[in-house]
């Protein structure tokens, strides 16, 4: 009986970690190797034109603060975030409103509202870009419907349209998740609570600040969370429509960090522009995580 | 009078809610639509609300120039990861539940690689995926996925093994069972809803990424968003192969929603509503 007991102790110190253990080195793939190489790469001189590996110091880093195209990337991407965001959450959350109570068909009505969180990006950019296609598209010809006269806008070539076109088909596939996330938090709003409220005769908006706010606000942080890091890094959609164009109007902080990279072979210059992206994000997170406890 | 209120009051919020369908569901319907019309249908102007038949000529050129095969390259990439990083996920989110290696500093370490941009890691495992000779192979998306989905997985799957009581596995122990048989025959049974749930997003994570799979491919294992974007050319667009392959890739999504729809909420908000 003893050595049965100590086989188990013995067993578990092992299993304590052997659980854990294969799954922390493939993450470490993904999670410590690149950011060494990240380290490594920006304070060197990689280039298309060949690998100087000796130590640069920061020399790349010294390059951001006067890169303009990064900083109106840095600029896209917050304002395409800060615009995206509330649209999105306020939206989600009237539709909620709206698929609450009993209503005919219910199940299926959100389960098609649901499909455009769940197809790819790439898909939903495709989609719209031959949606908004000035001659055989069908949202210019429903404006001219409206107008009475032929339009062809081109919604993702002139400048000042692109970002409306693109804010479009972002809010169109990510309001579904919004949506899905408040129903369920709304669902969960004590009855008793809100009947109580009404009962002792408040009105609508105090109700809304006093009872279902307070309740639904961990959901809503957690999905602000989400939406605002995946917004952040957006990357497919905008690839899609335009490629960060006409020119750089429509360059995110991804799209630049893919460009260096991948088309100008600025090697070592995307690695400072990845790390700065890394930094950023992990103040944004650490200041968003110190007002809500995200660990269950 | 009440009544008549009532009415009232729920044909405009169906009226409402079928406004809102309409403008989430048009354009896929645009999508096949397009994947089906004939090409005269497709560049008519004033363009065609309603295709006149069937036509598949889309997918018929995607099966002879064997674009197809990048579908078949995403099923393949995606199951796969998906059944390593459920098996690797469930035992380290098991572990990490019931013995507590490294505190919560390890589950917060795990959590945060998930927040890291694609774009800022891509690079980095371009060069190391170049000096493993792992670009443009199965082996190398695959070990990527998984190693990227991991930390959602553990994440969900300790969610769902907290709700376990241990006392069933104690017992489970007593009478004899291995610890490999606890995993196996208590704890996962018990969390399969969950973990079925937690699959079928790890494996929509895969199945829809773009930007790894545009760096570390080439032409032997392109994915069909890759594929898609291929169309969209400088000279000439190829809009029936761009709405055949769309489809392909949109229609096993249609799939999990219908079948799936209690699972969505609590996997889409990484457990944050219990849904």
């Amino acid at each position: 009986m003893t050595a049965r007991v100590n086989e188990l102790a013995d067993n578990t110190t092992v299993l304590k970690y052997a659980l854990v253990a294969p799954a922390v080195f493939v993450i470490l793939l993904i999670g410590l190797y690149p950011f060494v190489q990240l380290a490594l790469t920006s304070v060197q001189n990689v280039t298309m034109f060949g690998a100087d590996n000796s130590f640069h110091g920061a020399v790349h880093y010294e390059r951001l603060l006067g890169d303009e195209r990064l900083w109106s990337a840095l600029w896209n991407t917050i304002w395409f975030t800060a615009v995206a965001l509330p649209i999105e959450l306020v939206l989600g959350y009237l539709l909620a409103l709206l698929f609450l109570q009993p209503l005919p068909l219910r199940r299926t009505l959100i389960a098609i509202i649901l499909l455009p969180t769940v197809i790819s990006p790439i898909v939903a950019g495709a989609t719209w870009r031959l949606m908004l296609d000035q001659r055989f598209g069908p949202v210019n010809q429903l404006i001219g419907w409206i107008i009475g006269r032929d339009v062809e806008i081109l919604w993702t070539i002139n400048p000042s349209l692109v970002w409306p076109a693109v804010l479009v088909a972002e809010v169109w596939q990510w309001t579904p998740f919004m949506f899905l996330i408040l129903l369920a938090a709304l669902s969960n709003v004590d009855r008793e609570q809100l009947e109580a409220a009404e009962v002792d005769g408040a009105g609508a908006w105090t109700v809304f600040r006093k009872v279902v706010l307070p309740a639904i606000m961990p959901v809503v942080v957690i999905a602000v969370l989400i939406r605002g890091l995946d917004l952040f890094r957006v990357f497919d959609v905008i690839w899609t429509m335009t490629q960060g164009g006409p020119g750089t109007r429509t360059e995110t902080i991804s799209i630049y960090a893919y460009q260096m990279a991948f088309r100008e072979f600025e090697i070592s210059y995307s690695a400072a522009i990845a790390f700065l992206v890394i930094v950023l994000l992990t103040i944004a997170v650490l200041v968003a995580l110190r007002r809500v406890e995200i660990a269950r | 009078m009440r009544r008549w209120e009532n009415g009232w009051r729920l044909a405009l919020r169906l009226v409402l809610a079928l406004v809102a369908v309409g403008f989430f569901a048009f354009p896929i319907y645009w999508l096949a639509a397009i994947s089906i019309k004939s090409p005269e249908e497709i560049f008519a102007y004033p363009p065609v609300w309603i295709p006149s038949g069937i036509n598949l000529s889309g997918y018929v050129a995607l099966f002879r120039n064997g674009d197809v095969w990048a579908v078949w390259n995403s099923l393949v990439t995606a199951s796969v990861s998906t059944v390593l990083a459920m098996i690797l996920g469930t035992l380290a989110a098991y572990g990490i539940v019931r013995y507590r290696p490294g505190g919560e500093n390890l589950t917060i370490w795990i959590i945060s690689q998930r927040m890291i941009p694609p774009i800022c890691v891509a690079f980095p495992i371009f060069l190391l995926f170049v000096s493993l000779g792992l670009v443009d192979t199965f082996v190398g998306l695959i070990v990527l996925y998984t190693a990227f989905n991991l930390p959602y997985v553990i994440w969900m799957m300790r969610g769902y093994i907290q709700d376990i009581p241990p006392e069933l596995e104690q017992s489970a122990l007593v009478d004899g069972l291995s610890r490999w048989a606890v995993i196996t025959k208590v704890v996962i049974p018990m969390a399969r809803g969950g973990f079925f749930a937690t699959a079928v997003f790890t494996f929509i994570f895969a199945w829809n990424d773009f930007l790894f799979a545009l760096v570390l491919t080439r032409s032997e294992v392109v994915t069909y968003p890759v594929q898609v974007t291929g169309y969209f050319g400088s000279q000439s667009t190829f809009w029936s192969q761009i709405g055949a392959m769309s489809m392909l890739g949109v229609l096993p999504m249609m799939l999990v929603v219908a079948t799936m729809q209690r699972f969505i909420v609590r996997g889409m908000s990484m457990g944050a509503v219990k849904g």
